[in-house]
Protein backbone atom coordinates (compact mmCIF):
# COMPACT_ATOMS: atom_id res chain seq x y z
CA UNK A 1 0.00 0.00 0.00
CA UNK A 2 1.56 3.39 -0.94
CA UNK A 3 1.68 6.08 1.82
CA UNK A 4 -0.77 8.82 2.36
CA UNK A 5 -0.76 11.40 0.02
CA UNK A 6 -1.23 14.80 1.34
CA UNK A 7 -4.49 15.62 -0.61
CA UNK A 8 -3.88 18.71 -2.44
CA UNK A 9 0.02 18.36 -3.29
CA UNK A 10 0.17 14.78 -2.69
CA UNK A 11 3.04 15.04 -0.61
CA UNK A 12 3.88 12.52 2.73
CA UNK A 13 2.50 14.03 5.84
CA UNK A 14 4.19 11.90 8.44
CA UNK A 15 0.05 11.49 10.16
CA UNK A 16 0.95 7.72 9.35
CA UNK A 17 3.45 4.81 8.53
CA UNK A 18 2.07 5.33 4.89
CA UNK A 19 3.09 9.13 4.83
CA UNK A 20 6.13 8.84 6.72
CA UNK A 21 8.75 11.26 5.71
CA UNK A 22 11.80 10.92 4.32
CA UNK A 23 14.90 11.66 6.55
CA UNK A 24 15.58 14.56 4.03
CA UNK A 25 12.54 16.11 4.43
CA UNK A 26 12.73 15.79 8.47
CA UNK A 27 16.00 17.82 8.66
CA UNK A 28 14.36 20.11 6.21
CA UNK A 29 11.87 20.77 8.71
CA UNK A 30 14.15 21.46 11.27
CA UNK A 31 15.97 23.68 8.98
CA UNK A 32 12.85 25.51 8.39
CA UNK A 33 11.82 25.73 11.93
CA UNK A 34 14.97 26.65 13.72
CA UNK A 35 16.63 29.37 10.63
CA UNK A 36 12.64 30.90 10.37
CA UNK A 37 11.71 31.63 14.06
CA UNK A 38 14.95 32.13 15.69
CA UNK A 39 16.03 36.07 15.22
CA UNK A 40 20.16 37.11 15.03
CA UNK A 41 21.40 37.69 18.83
CA UNK A 42 24.70 38.39 20.22
CA UNK A 43 25.65 35.42 22.76
CA UNK A 44 28.14 35.23 25.24
CA UNK A 45 30.78 31.88 26.54
CA UNK A 46 33.73 30.98 26.12
CA UNK A 47 35.38 29.41 23.15
CA UNK A 48 36.68 26.11 22.86
CA UNK A 49 38.03 23.63 20.51
CA UNK A 50 38.75 26.04 17.37
CA UNK A 51 39.78 24.96 14.32
CA UNK A 52 40.20 27.62 10.96
CA UNK A 53 40.02 25.26 7.48
CA UNK A 54 41.75 25.50 4.82
CA UNK A 55 38.61 27.31 3.09
CA UNK A 56 39.18 29.66 5.60
CA UNK A 57 35.96 29.42 7.46
CA UNK A 58 36.54 28.76 11.07
CA UNK A 59 34.58 26.28 13.49
CA UNK A 60 34.66 26.12 17.06
CA UNK A 61 32.35 25.54 20.11
CA UNK A 62 31.00 27.62 22.47
CA UNK A 63 29.76 27.07 26.12
CA UNK A 64 29.10 28.08 29.75
CA UNK A 65 28.70 25.66 32.48
CA UNK A 66 25.91 23.68 31.28
CA UNK A 67 25.75 24.05 27.37
CA UNK A 68 27.44 24.30 24.27
CA UNK A 69 26.74 24.98 20.78
CA UNK A 70 28.85 24.73 17.30
CA UNK A 71 29.63 27.70 16.29
CA UNK A 72 30.59 28.59 12.51
CA UNK A 73 32.33 31.98 11.15
CA UNK A 74 32.64 32.13 7.25
CA UNK A 75 35.53 32.91 5.66
CA UNK A 76 34.11 36.07 4.40
CA UNK A 77 33.17 37.15 8.08
CA UNK A 78 35.83 35.74 9.67
CA UNK A 79 38.19 38.06 7.22
CA UNK A 80 36.35 40.89 9.01
CA UNK A 81 37.82 39.57 13.13
CA UNK A 82 40.91 41.23 14.14
CA UNK A 83 42.13 38.03 14.65
CA UNK A 84 40.84 34.03 15.82
CA UNK A 85 40.07 33.69 19.35
CA UNK A 86 42.43 31.68 21.70
CA UNK A 87 41.20 28.86 23.40
CA UNK A 88 39.27 29.31 26.55
CA UNK A 89 38.70 32.61 25.60
CA UNK A 90 35.09 34.66 26.86
CA UNK A 91 33.37 36.06 23.71
CA UNK A 92 30.60 38.22 22.78
CA UNK A 93 29.41 37.15 19.37
CA UNK A 94 26.95 38.29 16.78
CA UNK A 95 24.93 35.75 14.41
CA UNK A 96 22.17 33.64 13.82
CA UNK A 97 21.47 29.67 14.49
CA UNK A 98 21.69 27.94 11.15
CA UNK A 99 21.15 23.91 10.76
CA UNK A 100 23.24 22.10 9.00
CA UNK A 101 20.43 19.91 6.47
CA UNK A 102 22.82 16.69 6.12
CA UNK A 103 22.85 16.27 9.86
CA UNK A 104 20.27 18.24 11.15
CA UNK A 105 22.75 19.71 13.12
CA UNK A 106 22.16 23.35 14.67
CA UNK A 107 25.00 25.48 14.83
CA UNK A 108 25.62 29.27 15.57
CA UNK A 109 26.59 30.86 12.60
CA UNK A 110 28.82 33.98 13.78
CA UNK A 111 28.87 36.95 11.51
CA UNK A 112 30.59 39.07 14.71
CA UNK A 113 32.89 38.49 16.89
CA UNK A 114 34.44 40.64 20.17
CA UNK A 115 36.04 39.38 23.12
CA UNK A 116 35.91 40.33 26.55
CA UNK A 117 38.33 43.73 26.89
CA UNK A 118 39.64 44.28 23.82
CA UNK A 119 41.56 40.77 23.65
CA UNK A 120 41.15 39.92 19.87
CA UNK A 121 42.68 43.45 18.66
CA UNK A 122 45.11 42.88 20.86
CA UNK A 123 46.16 39.83 19.63
CA UNK A 124 45.67 40.46 15.97
CA UNK A 125 48.37 43.68 16.53
CA UNK A 126 50.75 41.80 18.83
CA UNK A 127 50.85 38.96 16.27
CA UNK A 128 51.29 41.65 13.35
CA UNK A 129 53.84 43.74 15.12
CA UNK A 130 55.66 40.50 16.04
CA UNK A 131 55.72 39.50 12.19
CA UNK A 132 57.10 43.62 11.81
CA UNK A 133 59.91 43.12 14.34
CA UNK A 134 61.03 39.75 12.62
CA UNK A 135 61.60 41.44 9.37
CA UNK A 136 63.40 44.31 11.27
CA UNK A 137 60.62 46.73 10.22
CA UNK A 138 60.65 47.77 14.27
CA UNK A 139 64.54 48.40 14.24
CA UNK A 140 65.36 51.85 16.12
CA UNK A 141 68.14 51.81 13.64
CA UNK A 142 65.55 52.25 10.67
CA UNK A 143 64.31 55.09 11.89
CA UNK A 144 65.12 58.27 9.69
CA UNK A 145 66.29 61.87 10.39
CA UNK A 146 63.42 64.20 8.88
CA UNK A 147 64.35 66.95 6.44
CA UNK A 148 64.34 69.99 7.83
CA UNK A 149 63.18 71.97 6.01
CA UNK A 150 61.13 70.09 3.81
CA UNK A 151 59.39 72.24 0.73
CA UNK A 152 57.18 69.57 -0.41
CA UNK A 153 54.91 67.32 1.80
CA UNK A 154 52.70 64.61 0.77
CA UNK A 155 49.66 64.22 2.84
CA UNK A 156 48.07 60.54 2.99
CA UNK A 157 44.61 60.79 3.92
CA UNK A 158 40.68 61.55 3.62
CA UNK A 159 40.40 64.97 1.07
CA UNK A 160 37.44 65.83 3.29
CA UNK A 161 38.66 65.34 6.53
CA UNK A 162 39.59 66.97 9.86
CA UNK A 163 43.71 65.88 9.45
CA UNK A 164 43.63 67.65 6.36
CA UNK A 165 42.22 70.45 7.17
CA UNK A 166 44.53 70.94 10.53
CA UNK A 167 48.02 69.80 8.51
CA UNK A 168 47.17 72.69 6.33
CA UNK A 169 46.14 75.14 8.83
CA UNK A 170 49.05 74.30 10.92
CA UNK A 171 51.90 74.18 8.11
CA UNK A 172 49.77 77.90 6.43
CA UNK A 173 50.52 79.16 9.78
CA UNK A 174 54.37 78.23 10.54
CA UNK A 175 55.25 78.54 6.89
CA UNK A 176 53.19 79.29 4.02
CA UNK A 177 54.98 78.72 1.32
CA UNK A 178 55.65 75.17 1.80
CA UNK A 179 53.60 72.97 -0.38
CA UNK A 180 50.68 70.36 0.45
CA UNK A 181 49.80 67.33 -1.92
CA UNK A 182 47.02 65.71 -0.67
CA UNK A 183 47.16 61.61 -1.39
CA UNK A 184 43.63 60.47 -1.29
CA UNK A 185 43.10 57.87 0.53
CA UNK A 186 39.89 55.76 2.32
CA UNK A 187 41.18 56.00 5.92
CA UNK A 188 37.90 53.79 7.79
CA UNK A 189 36.27 50.76 6.62
CA UNK A 190 37.02 47.89 4.87
CA UNK A 191 38.70 49.17 1.49
CA UNK A 192 40.87 51.38 4.31
CA UNK A 193 43.63 49.57 4.00
CA UNK A 194 44.11 48.87 0.08
CA UNK A 195 43.44 52.51 -0.39
CA UNK A 196 46.43 53.30 2.19
CA UNK A 197 48.58 50.89 0.61
CA UNK A 198 48.06 52.15 -2.40
CA UNK A 199 48.16 56.15 -2.03
CA UNK A 200 51.81 55.35 -0.39
CA UNK A 201 52.55 53.47 -3.32
CA UNK A 202 51.72 56.55 -5.47
CA UNK A 203 53.47 58.80 -3.10
CA UNK A 204 56.73 56.66 -3.71
CA UNK A 205 56.45 56.78 -7.57
CA UNK A 206 55.81 60.24 -7.82
CA UNK A 207 59.05 60.73 -5.53
CA UNK A 208 58.80 64.32 -5.31
CA UNK A 209 57.71 64.96 -1.59
CA UNK A 210 60.32 65.72 1.04
CA UNK A 211 58.14 64.29 3.69
CA UNK A 212 54.94 61.93 4.22
CA UNK A 213 52.24 62.57 6.84
CA UNK A 214 50.12 59.72 7.09
CA UNK A 215 47.07 59.92 9.23
CA UNK A 216 43.56 60.95 9.89
CA UNK A 217 41.98 62.57 13.03
CA UNK A 218 40.89 60.71 15.79
CA UNK A 219 38.10 57.93 16.22
CA UNK A 220 36.95 54.67 17.67
CA UNK A 221 39.34 51.85 17.74
CA UNK A 222 37.26 50.03 15.01
CA UNK A 223 37.52 53.52 12.84
CA UNK A 224 41.14 53.36 13.18
CA UNK A 225 42.14 50.01 12.83
CA UNK A 226 43.17 50.28 9.06
CA UNK A 227 46.33 51.95 10.37
CA UNK A 228 46.65 48.73 12.40
CA UNK A 229 46.89 46.89 9.08
CA UNK A 230 50.03 44.47 8.60
CA UNK A 231 50.04 45.37 4.72
CA UNK A 232 49.82 49.73 5.21
CA UNK A 233 52.30 49.66 8.25
CA UNK A 234 54.86 47.71 5.43
CA UNK A 235 54.00 49.91 2.89
CA UNK A 236 54.90 53.01 5.23
CA UNK A 237 58.12 51.26 6.38
CA UNK A 238 58.85 50.62 2.70
CA UNK A 239 58.35 54.22 1.61
CA UNK A 240 61.34 55.84 0.50
CA UNK A 241 60.64 59.46 1.92
CA UNK A 242 60.82 59.87 5.60
CA UNK A 243 57.36 59.51 6.87
CA UNK A 244 55.16 60.70 9.85
CA UNK A 245 52.08 58.84 10.93
CA UNK A 246 49.40 61.27 12.76
CA UNK A 247 46.83 58.97 13.84
CA UNK A 248 44.40 61.14 16.18
CA UNK A 249 44.80 58.45 19.38
CA UNK A 250 45.87 59.74 22.87
CA UNK A 251 46.18 56.37 24.34
CA UNK A 252 47.07 53.94 21.35
CA UNK A 253 50.02 53.07 19.56
CA UNK A 254 49.46 51.92 15.99
CA UNK A 255 51.36 49.86 13.65
CA UNK A 256 52.01 52.98 11.53
CA UNK A 257 53.47 54.27 14.55
CA UNK A 258 55.65 52.07 14.94
CA UNK A 259 56.98 51.70 11.75
CA UNK A 260 57.29 55.48 11.00
CA UNK A 261 60.29 57.73 11.14
CA UNK A 262 58.09 59.97 13.41
CA UNK A 263 55.13 59.33 15.49
CA UNK A 264 53.14 62.68 16.05
CA UNK A 265 50.12 62.33 18.40
CA UNK A 266 47.36 64.53 16.42
CA UNK A 267 47.85 66.00 12.63
CA UNK A 268 48.47 68.99 14.04
CA UNK A 269 51.40 67.74 16.05
CA UNK A 270 52.90 65.87 12.69
CA UNK A 271 52.64 69.05 10.81
CA UNK A 272 54.12 71.16 13.53
CA UNK A 273 57.40 68.74 14.18
CA UNK A 274 57.58 68.92 9.85
CA UNK A 275 57.63 72.17 8.78
CA UNK A 276 59.76 74.79 10.91
CA UNK A 277 58.70 78.46 11.49
CA UNK A 278 59.41 80.41 8.18
CA UNK A 279 60.02 83.71 10.93
CA UNK A 280 62.88 81.63 12.73
CA UNK A 281 64.20 80.53 9.39
CA UNK A 282 64.69 83.53 8.02
CA UNK A 283 65.95 85.09 11.46
CA UNK A 284 68.27 81.93 11.30
CA UNK A 285 69.80 83.23 7.89
CA UNK A 286 70.22 86.75 9.24
CA UNK A 287 72.51 85.53 12.01
CA UNK A 288 74.18 83.17 9.84
CA UNK A 289 75.48 86.72 7.50
CA UNK A 290 76.18 88.11 11.21
CA UNK A 291 78.32 85.67 11.81
CA UNK A 292 79.94 85.22 8.66
CA UNK A 293 80.93 88.92 9.19
CA UNK A 294 82.00 89.10 12.65
CA UNK A 295 84.06 85.99 11.74
CA UNK A 296 85.58 87.47 9.24
CA UNK A 297 86.37 90.86 10.38
CA UNK A 298 88.00 89.27 13.29
CA UNK A 299 90.19 86.99 11.28
CA UNK A 300 91.15 90.30 9.38
CA UNK A 301 91.54 91.90 12.72
CA UNK A 302 94.10 88.94 13.43
CA UNK A 303 95.74 89.32 10.03
CA UNK A 304 96.46 93.10 10.43
CA UNK A 305 97.93 92.50 13.84
CA UNK A 306 100.30 89.74 12.77
CA UNK A 307 101.29 91.72 9.66
CA UNK A 308 102.03 94.98 12.15
CA UNK A 309 103.86 92.25 14.96
CA UNK A 310 105.70 90.69 12.06
CA UNK A 311 106.82 93.78 10.51
CA UNK A 312 108.21 95.00 13.94
CA UNK A 313 109.57 92.06 14.51
CA UNK A 314 111.70 92.21 11.17
CA UNK A 315 112.80 95.60 11.85
CA UNK A 316 114.07 94.50 15.13
CA UNK A 317 115.50 91.71 13.82
CA UNK A 318 117.36 93.48 11.19
CA UNK A 319 118.30 95.92 13.40
CA UNK A 320 119.63 93.55 16.29
CA UNK A 321 121.43 91.99 13.40
CA UNK A 322 123.28 95.18 12.00
CA UNK A 323 124.28 95.13 16.06
CA UNK A 324 125.87 92.35 16.20
CA UNK A 325 127.55 93.01 12.67
CA UNK A 326 129.06 96.04 13.90
CA UNK A 327 129.86 95.06 17.23
CA UNK A 328 131.76 92.00 15.92
CA UNK A 329 133.51 94.14 13.17
CA UNK A 330 134.59 96.19 16.15
CA UNK A 331 136.22 93.10 17.79
CA UNK A 332 137.65 91.58 14.94
CA UNK A 333 139.07 95.33 14.21
CA UNK A 334 140.71 95.51 17.58
CA UNK A 335 141.88 92.22 17.56
CA UNK A 336 143.95 92.85 14.06
CA UNK A 337 145.19 95.86 15.15
CA UNK A 338 146.29 94.49 18.30
CA UNK A 339 148.20 91.60 16.22
CA UNK A 340 149.41 94.66 13.23
CA UNK A 341 152.98 94.28 12.50
CA UNK A 342 152.40 97.89 12.24
CA UNK A 343 152.35 98.57 15.93
CA UNK A 344 155.46 96.19 16.65
CA UNK A 345 157.38 98.84 14.09
CA UNK A 346 156.05 101.38 16.11
CA UNK A 347 157.99 100.35 19.31
CA UNK A 348 161.08 100.65 16.99
CA UNK A 349 161.47 97.11 15.63
CA UNK A 350 162.28 96.34 12.08
CA UNK A 351 161.58 93.47 9.75
CA UNK A 352 163.71 91.90 6.76
CA UNK A 353 162.19 90.86 3.79
CA UNK A 354 163.30 89.26 0.44
CA UNK A 355 162.57 90.85 -2.93
CA UNK A 356 159.93 89.29 -3.35
CA UNK A 357 158.39 90.43 0.20
CA UNK A 358 158.82 87.72 2.29
CA UNK A 359 159.99 87.79 5.84
CA UNK A 360 163.32 86.80 6.69
CA UNK A 361 162.86 85.36 9.93
CA UNK A 362 166.27 83.30 10.41
CA UNK A 363 169.80 83.14 9.51
CA UNK A 364 168.50 80.64 7.23
CA UNK A 365 167.09 83.10 5.13
CA UNK A 366 169.49 85.57 4.18
CA UNK A 367 172.03 84.60 1.94
CA UNK A 368 175.53 86.79 2.19
CA UNK A 369 176.00 88.95 -0.62
CA UNK A 370 172.15 88.96 -1.08
CA UNK A 371 170.17 91.89 -1.42
CA UNK A 372 166.71 92.70 1.52
CA UNK A 373 165.14 95.55 2.21
CA UNK A 374 164.21 96.25 5.77
CA UNK A 375 160.91 97.41 6.93
CA UNK A 376 160.89 100.45 9.89
CA UNK A 377 157.91 102.59 11.33
CA UNK A 378 158.18 104.72 8.57
CA UNK A 379 159.50 103.48 5.18
CA UNK A 380 161.67 101.29 3.88
CA UNK A 381 165.21 100.75 3.61
CA UNK A 382 167.35 98.81 1.23
CA UNK A 383 170.10 96.50 2.56
CA UNK A 384 172.57 93.46 1.74
CA UNK A 385 174.09 90.74 3.81
CA UNK A 386 177.36 90.86 4.04
CA UNK A 387 177.89 87.99 6.55
CA UNK A 388 175.71 85.49 7.99
CA UNK A 389 176.66 84.07 11.98
CA UNK A 390 174.16 81.33 13.10
CA UNK A 391 173.97 81.30 16.85
CA UNK A 392 175.90 79.25 18.37
CA UNK A 393 174.50 76.57 20.09
CA UNK B 1 72.12 72.18 -3.65
CA UNK B 2 69.05 72.21 -1.73
CA UNK B 3 68.06 74.84 1.11
CA UNK B 4 69.02 71.96 3.82
CA UNK B 5 72.59 71.68 2.13
CA UNK B 6 73.04 75.45 1.96
CA UNK B 7 72.28 75.55 5.69
CA UNK B 8 74.43 72.77 6.62
CA UNK B 9 76.94 74.05 4.47
CA UNK B 10 76.76 77.74 6.38
CA UNK B 11 77.19 76.66 9.37
CA UNK B 12 80.48 74.56 8.40
CA UNK B 13 81.48 77.95 6.94
CA UNK B 14 80.78 79.82 10.06
CA UNK B 15 82.41 77.64 12.07
CA UNK B 16 85.69 77.07 9.93
CA UNK B 17 85.97 81.14 10.30
CA UNK B 18 85.35 81.68 13.31
CA UNK B 19 87.89 79.00 14.37
CA UNK B 20 90.84 81.02 14.35
CA UNK B 21 92.90 78.49 12.39
CA UNK B 22 92.04 79.47 8.83
CA UNK B 23 95.01 80.93 6.33
CA UNK B 24 93.97 84.27 5.48
CA UNK B 25 92.68 83.14 1.72
CA UNK B 26 90.82 80.17 2.59
CA UNK B 27 89.00 82.29 5.09
CA UNK B 28 88.20 84.92 2.35
CA UNK B 29 87.32 81.96 -0.03
CA UNK B 30 84.92 81.03 2.53
CA UNK B 31 83.13 83.85 3.15
CA UNK B 32 82.56 84.45 -0.32
CA UNK B 33 80.93 81.18 -0.40
CA UNK B 34 79.32 81.60 2.48
CA UNK B 35 77.67 84.96 1.03
CA UNK B 36 76.26 83.45 -2.00
CA UNK B 37 75.06 80.74 -0.57
CA UNK B 38 72.75 82.60 2.37
CA UNK B 39 71.32 84.73 -0.78
CA UNK B 40 70.25 81.69 -1.95
CA UNK B 41 69.30 80.08 0.35
CA UNK B 42 67.09 83.43 0.97
CA UNK B 43 65.88 83.48 -2.33
CA UNK B 44 64.48 79.98 -1.51
CA UNK B 45 62.66 81.36 0.78
CA UNK B 46 60.77 83.73 -1.39
CA UNK B 47 58.85 81.64 -3.55
CA UNK B 48 55.06 82.41 -3.73
CA UNK B 49 52.50 80.95 -1.28
CA UNK B 50 51.96 77.44 -2.13
CA UNK B 51 48.31 76.04 -2.51
CA UNK B 52 47.58 72.24 -1.42
CA UNK B 53 47.58 70.51 -4.43
CA UNK B 54 46.50 67.04 -5.22
CA UNK B 55 48.45 64.42 -6.77
CA UNK B 56 46.44 62.04 -9.20
CA UNK B 57 47.02 59.51 -11.38
CA UNK B 58 46.22 59.23 -14.93
CA UNK B 59 44.71 56.31 -16.70
CA UNK B 60 48.13 56.07 -18.09
CA UNK B 61 49.12 55.25 -14.63
CA UNK B 62 51.66 58.88 -14.62
CA UNK B 63 51.23 60.99 -11.69
CA UNK B 64 50.51 64.53 -11.68
CA UNK B 65 49.43 67.56 -8.86
CA UNK B 66 46.52 69.49 -9.51
CA UNK B 67 45.04 71.97 -7.39
CA UNK B 68 42.51 71.18 -4.93
CA UNK B 69 39.08 71.82 -5.84
CA UNK B 70 37.69 73.82 -2.64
Amino acid sequence: MPPRRDSVRGEPTGESPDSAVSVSSLAMFVKAIVEGSAPPLWVQGEVTGFKMYRTGHWYFTLRDADAQVRCVVWQRDASRIPAAPDEGMRVVAFGRLNVYAARAEVQFAITRLESEGDGLWRKAFEEAQARLAADGLLDPSRKRRLPKYPRVIAVVTSPDGAALHDIVAVTRRRDPTVSIVVVPALVQGENAPRSLHSALRRVAKWGRADLVIVGRGGGSREDLWAFNDERVARAVAACPIPTISAVGHEVDVSLCDLVADLRAATPSAAAESAVPVRAEVEAGLVRFGGRLRNALSRRAERARTEYARAQRDLVQSARRAIELRRAWLGAQTARLDALSPLRTLDRGYAVARAADGTPLTSVADFVAGADFSVVVRDGTVDARATAVHPEEK
Amino acid sequence: MSFEDDLARLEAIARALEGDRLPLDEALRLFEEGVARLRAASAALETAESKVKRLVQAEDGSLTVEDLPT
